[in-house]
Formats: structure tokens, sequence, C-alpha cells
């Protein structure tokens, strides 16, 4: 367990120095976990340990929102005085986007897999 | 009464209370969650939000001291983004069959994600301040917050939004793609993670694995393709 949070943060950290070295638009973390499926390709298997501290992490991810979700109450004031154009944009947004996403992919998806994988 | 307000002193001044509580909260809200059967509209991370916001409201704490206990479940953000490796390895055969739908439905969400949002707030009449905060808004947060930054909004406003999105997402992801009769899993899961990030991903795996793993592809890829995006939508209009 301890060896899987060693190769979790140990990838973040790479990631984070490559980042910052290298003055790249995206976060350490995507960066570690793109070294991380690299490193785990050249494996046969993925340690057991591994496997579960990640799964345990991702089972629970949305807790790890939490925090940050709860810093709302810091703009509490900017969204009452715009609450219906931010409210609006966000539903609507949210909304296409998953549609116009869902239905790209669908149709360019090849025809036997239509249905669960 | 007096031992009380002592210990309260102390207590306020340590992370150990706040770490405890916001843990506490996520539990109730979660088992409420399983109770209403998953449902969506029940939302985690919302209900663990309203609790948290009343009880620091309730008590006059500040965020600075309830982030001052809470970051450490906030920290495991990092781990957790790297942790979608394992997932992405074990599926990486269904994910290699998907490459054309996922470049295009990408590209397609990206834009449609942007411009939608910045159409609709400036319709309404949004603070130009408030919609180029809400741009990146379905972008996973240190991204979002960076390009926030980059272009003249506000990027704890930034997160707050970004966070909405999630719990937008997540809410009403799964019963739209029913609505749409979307039923193969890898473009449920593109979908929710390219719209609404991490809080999308979360949601896609309780759906399935498979629906998870195209969800945290989604949610990096956007990232770095909303972080291009915008600079260069801006630099045209």
């Amino acid at each position: 367990m301890i060896a899987a949070f060693v190769a979790l943060l140990g990838c973040q950290l790479i990631g984070e120095v490559l980042v910052h070295l290298a003055g790249l638009p995206f976060p350490g973390p995507v960066l570690g976990m793109l070294l991380l499926f690299v490193f785990l390709t050249f494996r046969p298997e993925i340690p057991r340990p591994l496997r579960v501290a990640s799964y345990t992490l991702l089972d629970h991810l949305s807790l790890l929102f939490v925090p940050a979700g709860t810093g709302i109450m810091l703009h509490f004031g900017r969204i009452r005085t715009e609450w219906l154009p931010i409210i609006a944009a966000l539903l609507v947004s949210t909304i296409l986007t998953i549609m116009v996403t869902a239905a790209v992919f669908r149709l360019l998806s090849p025809g036997d897999e239509k249905s669960e994988t | 009464m007096h031992a009380v307000s002592d210990v309260w002193v102390y207590l306020s001044a340590s992370p150990l209370l706040w770490l405890t509580l916001t843990l506490a909260a996520y539990v109730a809200a979660h088992s409420l969650y399983v109770r209403l059967r998953a449902s969506p509209l029940a939302n985690p991370v919302a209900i663990a939000v309203a609790i948290l916001v009343a009880l620091l409201m309730a008590t006059h704490t500040s965020y600075q001291t309830f982030f001052d206990g809470a970051q450490f479940v906030h920290f495991l953000l990092g781990p957790a983004v790297v942790a979608l490796a394992i997932p992405l390895r074990e599926n990486i055969a269904a994910v290699r069959r998907a490459l054309l739908p996922m470049a295009a439905a990408l590209f397609a969400g990206a834009l449609t994600a942007i411009v939608s949002a910045v159409a609709v707030a400036w319709a309404l009449g949004a603070d130009p301040v408030t919609i180029k905060s809400l741009i990146p808004k379905s972008v996973t947060a240190p991204i979002a917050m960076g390009i926030a930054q980059e272009i003249g909004g506000v990027p704890s406003l930034t997160a707050a939004l970004v966070i909405l999105t999630g719990i937008i997402g997540a809410m009403i992801g799964s019963p739209l793609l029913d609505l749409m009769g979307i039923k193969q899993a890898a473009a449920r899961g593109f979908a929710l993670g390219t719209a609404a990030h991490g809080m999308g991903t979360a949601r896609s795996f309780q759906e399935s694995q498979i629906a998870g793993t195209f969800a945290g592809i989604a949610m990096g890829f956007n990232g770095f393709l909303t972080a291009i995006l915008v600079p260069l939508l801006l630099s045209v209009t």
C-alpha cells in the first residue's frame, strides 16, 4: 500500500517538475497519469497493491471535490446578483456539451459496438 | 460553559475539526445517495457542500480556517488523477478502437462547452469578468483556474463554477443520455468527462469501469485542448 502511494505520488512529482521546467499548459498530475500509464505498459500486469490503492481513490473521487466546492461560499455575493446568467449558462452549456459529445461519439463508432461494452 | 468555549477555541485552531467534519459530511451525503438508490439527483458533493457551508456560516468560521483542515482531502486530487492510469491501462484495447470517435467528440464537445457558455451568459447580460471566469467551466479545476488567470477571470470564482458544472453534469448526465438512447458505455463516459471533468468521471465510475475510463481520458484531454483553444478563440474575436 505504501509502495503504491510512492508510485502515485512519485509520478505526480515527476509530472509537476516536468510541467514547470517545460512550461506546459496542463497540470502535473495529468502528465503523471501519462507517465504511470507508460510505465505500466512495460509490465506484464499491474501490481495488486497499486490497483487496490488506485481504485480506492477513484471510488471516492467525489469526496475529493468537497473542499474546493465549499469555496462557493466565497462567491455568494456575485452569484446572488448574477444568478440567472450564471445558472442558465452552466445548465445550457452542460446539457449541450453532453449531447454534442455523445452524439458525435456515437456517429463515428463502429456499428456493432452500439450496445453495452 | 467556560470549558466548552475553551475547547472550541482549541479545536477551531486545529485542522482536526474541519478535516473530520469534511469526511463526516461526505459520509452522511454518501449514505443518503446510497439510500436513494444512487439517484444522480442526490449528488453527494452537492449535499456535503451544503452541509459544510451551513456549518461554517452558523459557526462564523472562515473558508480559510475550514480549508486548513480540508486541504488534506483536497491534496488527494493529484494522486487520484495519476491513478486514472490504472483503468486506462486495463481498458486500453477498447480505448484504441475508439480513437477516431474520441478525437472528433472531444473537439466538438470542447468547442460547444466554451461557445455556448459565453453565448448564454453574454445574452443574459453577465459581467465580462463573470463571462471570462465561466469560459473554462467544463475543465478540471487546476487547468480551469490557470486559464481563467490568463484571460482575466477570477480563478477562485472559476473553481466554484467548475464544481457547479460538475454537480449539474453528474445530476443530469445519466438521465439525459438515457433520454438520447445512448447505451454505449464509452460514449456515455466520454460525454460526461468532457462536459463535467472529474465529477462527471466520478459519476461515470458509478455506472461502469469502462464509462469511468473514457470519462477520465476525456477529462485529461479536454483540459489540454481547452487550454489551447481559449487563447486562440480570444485572439480571433
